[in-house]
């Protein structure tokens, strides 16, 4: 009983590791081969990856922001700190709240449809197809995906910021009685350009996360359509997990 | 056959998953300018041999030159160099389906040649016309039948001037005409371009049609290697059952040529 316990855990742990080396492998190679990107194909992959995530990336942020000021507005009012709620609405959207939940959303949308599709190529001999016309997979498919993402992701940010201070805002003056001035020159007294920089590195950090997992699990799909929707639901799971881990850390590194 | 060199030659080839040996000790000799092909049941490593040739799986043991290169310890870039001399059918076409059919036969043309746009288009233009598909360059594959991506397929395949195409079940899941068409067209480009090629196949009417010598694979050994006439007629049992489980569809291939 215990044998068998033991054996179940060592099996998963190593085959964690085996998984880690892998993923880390094709971080490595999409690296050395960022030269070999297609340009035209990289512009493609921005519009569908990046662009296109726009309404949803901005509907989530609009409605974050305004539920973040409902939940302080009113209470810092009562403290008489209402000259201070613009700022701290800015600062925790620039360094938390957008570069992490844009992560979150992009993942569930980007991360799946990366990996759907290239599970399909995989389980339908297109992978092996590209291999044996001498395109090599990681510089035609994952190095294209992963230069959008990274380059994509912070801008999406940026809007995103953009749209979020306007809902918070809107919520402050319209629910809680902050007037625009108070409420705009708060966030140019306490927030810096850096807050935002710092959300648009550590977005950049999940788009590439998002791009490499989606590929990963997608490259490695098992065969047949269970294999492809293990896949895709995989994909979603674990960038989300490593966007959280990740974000964690470089919070560490970026601000402290 | 014998004083001809061999572009292919496998020597005693083992490929092992987990516990399960596919191939064991293979030996094969395909000779340049000939259609071997090489038939067997399902589930007996046909397709496998295929893979180990394009450089798709590492062999766990053995020796596979290609064309006088030994490549049982290639890396991916030293097959792409070889690939690049080879075209491959598979058993599902892989038509690349984010390219229009055009696109997917001028691939390998727009990576490895340096034509200007009315080359290309005139190469796959004639690519298309070889496999009866002329004028449907802006299709795209989730319009095709089977069939027609198969035809696509072989042409994709032989767009880069192979000297060694491998046809993996070319015909499986066809209708005995479009099974004829397709084997006609693997005689025909091998005729007529001077091919060297492996069809694996487990349809006895495209083998005995399109192959100058058969290679009956069974239980991951060769079991006999011949003419069309010689298996056809071999008295070798594997071969024999093998053969004559086939013959009403061999029948229905005999029919439609």
């Amino acid at each position: 009983m215990l044998k068998a316990i033991c054996e179940a855990c060592g099996k998963r742990i190593l085959a964690f590791c085996a998984a880690s080396g892998r993923i880390t492998m094709l971080l490595m190679q999409t690296l050395r081969r960022l030269k070999d990107a297609d340009w035209h194909e990289v512009v493609r992959q921005m519009a569908l990856l990046g662009a296109d995530s726009l309404p949803i990336v901005l509907m989530t942020i609009l409605c974050t922001g305004m539920v973040f000021s409902v939940q302080t507005a009113k209470e810092f009012v009562r403290l008489g700190a209402s000259s201070t709620v613009g700022g701290i609405v800015a600062i925790a959207m620039a360094r938390e709240l957008v570069p992490v939940l844009v992560g979150v959303v992009v993942a569930g949308r980007i991360g799946a449809a990366i990996a759907a599709e290239l599970g399909t190529m995989k389980v339908t001999e297109q992978i092996d197809a590209l291999r044996v016309m001498a395109a090599n997979p990681v510089s035609f498919l994952v190095v294209p995906r992963f230069i959008a993402m990274v380059l994509m992701m912070p801008l999406l940010v940026v809007f995103a910021n953009l749209i979020g201070n306007i809902g918070g805002w809107v919520v402050a003056h319209y629910y809680a009685g902050i007037g625009t001035f108070t409420y705009t020159n708060s966030i140019k007294m306490l927030a810096e350009f850096y807050d935002v920089f710092g959300g648009m590195l550590k977005s950049a950090v999940f788009g590439g996360i998002i791009a490499i997992i989606g590929c990963y699990k997608g490259l490695n799909a098992p065969n047949g359509a269970e294999g492809v929707g293990l896949a895709t639901t995989a994909s979603v799971v674990l960038s989300i997990i490593l966007i959280f881990i990740f974000n964690y850390f470089l919070s560490i590194l970026i601000y402290v | 056959m014998a004083e001809k060199q061999p572009m292919i030659k496998i020597r005693q080839l083992k490929i092992v998953f987990g516990e399960k040996v596919v191939l064991n000790d293979l030996d094969l000799d395909v000779y340049a300018g000939e259609t071997l092909a090489v038939i067997g049941p399902s589930g007996t490593g046909k397709s496998t041999v295929i893979k180990v040739l394009t450089g798709l799986l590492a062999p766990t043991s053995g020796s596979v030159v290609i064309d006088g290169q030994e490549t049982s310890s290639y890396s991916e870039e030293e097959w792409d160099g070889l690939r690049s001399r080879m075209g491959v059918v598979f058993q599902y076409s892989a038509l690349f389906d984010f390219l229009s059919v055009g696109e997917n036969v001028a691939f390998g043309l727009r990576r490895h040649f340096k034509l200007t746009e009315e080359e290309i288009q005139g190469r796959v233009a004639t690519l298309l016309d070889l496999v009866g598909m002329p004028n449907t360059q802006s299709l795209w594959p989730s319009e095709l039948s089977g069939g027609m991506k198969k035809r696509v397929a072989l042409s994709r395949a032989l767009a880069m001037e192979p000297r060694l195409v491998l046809y993996d079940e070319p015909t499986s899941g066809l209708d005995p005409v479009m099974t004829m068409t397709i084997s006609r067209l693997i005689r025909k480009t091998q005729q007529q371009l001077g091919l060297t090629s492996v069809l694996v196949t487990h349809d006895m009417a495209s083998a005995y049609f399109a192959a100058d010598r058969i290679a009956m694979l069974d239980k991951g050994k060769i079991v006999q290697i011949g003419t069309p006439d010689e298996i056809r007629q071999s008295k070798n049992p594997v071969v024999y059952a093998f053969v004559n489980g086939l013959e009403r569809k061999e029948e229905a291939g005999d029919g439609s040529k």
